[in-house]
């Protein structure tokens, strides 16, 4: 298994550009997930890694090789990188075990024995391997794909929103299954998904897109407690950022005056704390008081819309369910843990 | 791309010799030939068998896919497969069946029921399809907003069948205006008979080639007509999920009429054929059988099938590859050319392809290849469409997927392209084999001398009333059409055009 190393990569199809300058390290061995909304360039970037695409600027290395740049490209067929399609793209006329021995060499392709180890590595009977695709669920066809990918066990695996197309029961299951086969070989992989959940759960490494820049790289934590900007704050999920001034290393906002650390060279206006950070307690056990507008119950914990005292400022927190307060009473609101600043 | 420019202009040779001949000879002379009381009386009677043909198997074709898919009529499998059955059974055929029992079927009466009877299964298939495809809760509504059966019929459902009823009226127009065995047996001259015979009769070229051009006038129009009624109103089901199948209708009283009303039809169309060709097969020992002739008539028919099935293909698969994977419009537009023949009757293929080659590639004429040429620019339509649902079915992720696990252009296109085009390129194959097995008016021009196909033999046996000696031919090509037929059966009904 190889590292992937990605510098100023860039590419347009014509218009404006869809990579700008995209630097990005894929240690050995781990998972990376590209995450950004639709239209971000993420697919195009794994695209060019894969070698369906030619990049206008920029090279992509794996391991030692260059294998991309402005002048070179080496043909898809000799990266020997794996690729997982986004409905899995299992050949029809194949059966499983065909599918799976598919980019083997001609004599390797008899005999099942590896077939066996792939099913198994990616958790399914040996007795599928004489089914055909369309005879498969939707999360078995995503691991037979993975099984495929892995077969000529190449250095780095490309995954492209690869559970996007199963529902949600499956695509928990799924990830897992497929993130265990990959962590079982070692396996370096770039998991290309527009799902946060996903992208914070399967990977080591979690690198936020945004209109063709990598706008924030980081363990899945990092990126959570973190974050950069605001926009990444509120992609890798709910966030409450409230306007802030800052005195003697404490920032005053509408929740009161919260320690914030504000790294060297940055001019920060503004805080963001998590949802599940807000307390909600008596309204005379803290300084904030605020009325609850509108509570979201989901079973397991509920969303609790606020409307502050004084700054009018609307804030929600997340409480467990059953500590959910009834619309229209008045609550106490205490901060627990960090605030970051924006 | 420039094999698919190559063929697609070659598509285009006919209409634009027809075009070009019209501009060459000038306003005054195409004028004097064109305006004259025999092209009056032609266009008269070309129209009075349009319109009769077409109301007439609209009726048919609507009302028995209406009973066959909507109703509890009993056997409603065994109708389908009767219904659509006549298409087996070449036009000239079923004429030739006809008018060997009774002369009295020659003229315009019999000359409608008679093509009417082969050719409204064009129709009936489109519409059986798309009432498949009809939501049933449109009809339960307009029930419970107060309209009885036979209003939400005809406000209700035959609007949402419009594009499927235009659409195989329009097929079957233009077969009318193209067919010439049928019509010519059963002396009921029009446009392309004319054609023919001013060409056999004396090559007088202009005449024949400015009829020719009134012909095409007249397809146009027809297509232009069937653009402008069809009308561009959605009418795919609004909403998501499959729809459910509709209650089926009793028909109480209707029954024993229905049911007759279809055995009337199943009857006319294919038992009057069948049973006169199989009269003239027993009885055929008048005329000794001629098994050499035969072989060799089916063995022609069969060689310029295969060939004309594998160079359609081939021609067809840039132009198919073109449309699917790299749709800009000029590939749309070279895509469209090769439909152009589509609306084209065979005369004016043949005719085209005679003159044009006789004036700049003279050695091709009166060759095999002409013929093939001929072939290729008729059918190419067939092919290019299953090209294209073939190419459609392989989607270019699974090249993707193939080159990622190191196979290169050539592997991939070996064990991944070709495996999954080539049931299609097969079926294409398939129909173009089965037309030009069965095809009688390019052939009667083009066939190089000395060669007979099944069509042709059959064809000079029944013009000389030798009944009995026609027959084996006919039969042969009713047993090769029948798997044709199933396949275009098969087509429709994957897909459902409402």
């Amino acid at each position: 298994m190889m590292p992937l190393t990605i510098r100023a990569l860039e590419k347009s199809y014509g218009g404006p550009p869809v990579l700008a300058g995209v630097d990005l390290d894929v240690p050995a061995g781990s998972l990376t997930a590209i995450l950004g909304p639709s239209g971000c360039g993420k697919t195009t970037l794994l695209r060019l890694i894969a070698g369906f695409l030619t990049p206008d600027a920029g090279t992509i290395h794996l391991g030692e090789q260059l294998v991309a740049s402005r002048t070179r490209s080496v043909p898809t067929a000799r990266r020997n990188v794996g690729y997982v399609a986004q409905e899995g793209a299992l050949f029809p006329h194949l059966d499983v075990a065909a599918n799976i021995s598919f980019g083997l060499p001609r004599a390797r392709r008899r005999g099942g024995a590896r077939v066996d180890d792939l099913l198994d590595l990616v958790g399914l009977e040996p007795s599928l391997a004489r089914r055909s695709p369309h005879e498969l669920s939707g999360g078995q066809q995503q691991r037979v794909a993975l099984a495929r990918a892995l077969a000529p066990e190449p250095g780095v695996v490309l995954l492209d929103e690869p559970f996007s197309s199963l529902d949600a029961g499956l695509r928990g299951e799924t990830g897992r299954a497929v993130v265990q086969a990959l962590r079982a070989i070692d396996a370096t992989a770039v998991l290309v998904t527009h799902d946060q959940a996903e992208a914070l759960s399967l990977a080591d490494q979690v690198a936020v897109m945004r209109s063709g820049r990598l706008v924030q790289v980081g363990a899945p934590q990092a990126l959570y407690e973190a974050p950069t900007d605001r926009g990444v704050a509120e992609f890798v999920g709910a966030a409450v950022v409230l306007p802030a001034t800052w005195r003697d290393g404490a920032a005053e906002c509408a929740l009161g005056v919260l320690p914030v650390s504000v790294p060297n060279g940055l001019h920060p206006t503004a805080v963001m704390v998590r949802p599940e950070q807000l307390l909600l307690v008596a309204p005379d056990r803290a300084g904030v008081r605020g009325t609850v507008s509108e509570v979201s119950y989901y079973g397991h914990d509920a969303s609790v819309r606020l409307v502050l005292e004084g700054s009018r400022s609307e804030v929600v927190a997340r409480v467990r369910g059953s500590d959910a307060p009834t619309p229209g009473s008045l609550v106490g609101v205490s901060v627990d843990g960090a605030a970051r600043a924006l | 791309m420039v094999p698919a420019v190559l063929v697609a202009l070659l598509a285009l040779v006919p209409l634009s010799f027809v075009v070009g001949y019209a501009i060459s000879i000038g306003w005054d002379e195409a004028y004097r030939l064109t305006v004259r009381p025999r092209v009056a009386e032609l266009l008269g009677n070309t129209a009075r068998l349009v319109v009769a043909g077409v109301l007439l198997s609209a009726a048919i074709g609507v009302g028995g896919a209406w009973l066959v898919e909507r109703t509890r009529l009993p056997g409603r499998r065994i109708w389908n497969a009767l219904l659509v059955a006549p298409l087996a059974v070449p036009a000239f055929v079923s004429s030739y069946g006809w008018v060997s029992l009774t002369a009295r079927v020659e003229g315009f009466a019999g000359a409608v029921l008679i093509v009417t009877l082969a050719y409204y299964p064009l129709v009936y298939l489109p519409v059986a399809a798309a009432l498949r495809g009809l939501d049933p809760a449109l009809e339960e509504t307009a029930a419970a907003l107060g309209l009885g059966p036979w209003r939400t019929f005809f406000r209700v459902v035959l609007p949402q069948l419009r594009p499927a009823l235009f659409g195989g009226s329009l097929l079957v127009s233009l077969h009318l205006l193209a067919e010439f065995g049928a019509l010519q047996m059963l002396r009921f001259p029009t446009f392309t008979t004319a054609i023919y015979d001013q060409y056999r009769s004396s090559f007088n070229g202009p005449a024949a080639n400015m009829l020719a051009g009134v012909l095409v006038g007249c397809c146009a129009l027809l297509l232009a007509a069937e653009q402008r009624w069809r009308g561009t109103a959605r009418l795919s089901r609004l909403g998501s999920g499959t729809a459910r199948r509709g209650e089926r209708v009793r028909l109480g009283r209707w029954f024993a009429p229905a049911q007759l009303g279809l055995l009337a039809v199943v009857v006319l169309a294919l038992g009057v054929p069948l049973g006169s060709l199989a009269y003239w097969l027993a009885t055929g020992s008048s005329t000794a059988f001629p098994v050499a002739d035969l072989t060799s008539a089916t063995a022609t028919s069969l060689g310029l099938g295969a060939v004309a099935a594998l160079v359609t293909v081939l021609a067809a698969l840039p132009l198919a590859w073109l449309a699917v994977r790299r749709r800009r419009p000029l590939t749309v537009l070279l895509e469209r050319a090769t439909y152009v023949s589509n609306a084209l009757p065979a005369i004016v293929v043949a005719l085209a392809l005679v003159t044009v080659s006789i004036k700049f590639v003279r050695p091709v004429y009166q060759t095999t290849t002409l013929l093939v040429v001929a072939y290729l620019v008729m059918f190419l339509p067939r092919a290019v469409v299953s090209g294209r649902a073939a190419l459609a079915q392989a989607a270019p992720v699974l090249e993707d997927v193939a080159h990622a696990l190191g196979q290169g252009p050539l592997a991939t296109f070996r064990r991944v392209t070709l495996p999954l085009i080539s049931p299609g390129l097969g079926a294409g194959a398939a129909l173009v084999f089965l037309a030009v097995a069965t095809e009688l008016t390019a052939t009667l021009l083009l066939a190089p001398i000395g060669t007979q196909t099944l069509a042709t033999q059959f064809w000079n046996e029944s013009n000389a009333l030798a009944y009995g000696a026609a027959a084996p031919y006919a039969a042969l090509m009713v047993v090769v059409s029948l798997p044709a037929t199933y396949l275009l059966t098969r087509e429709a009904r994957r897909s459902s055009p409402a």
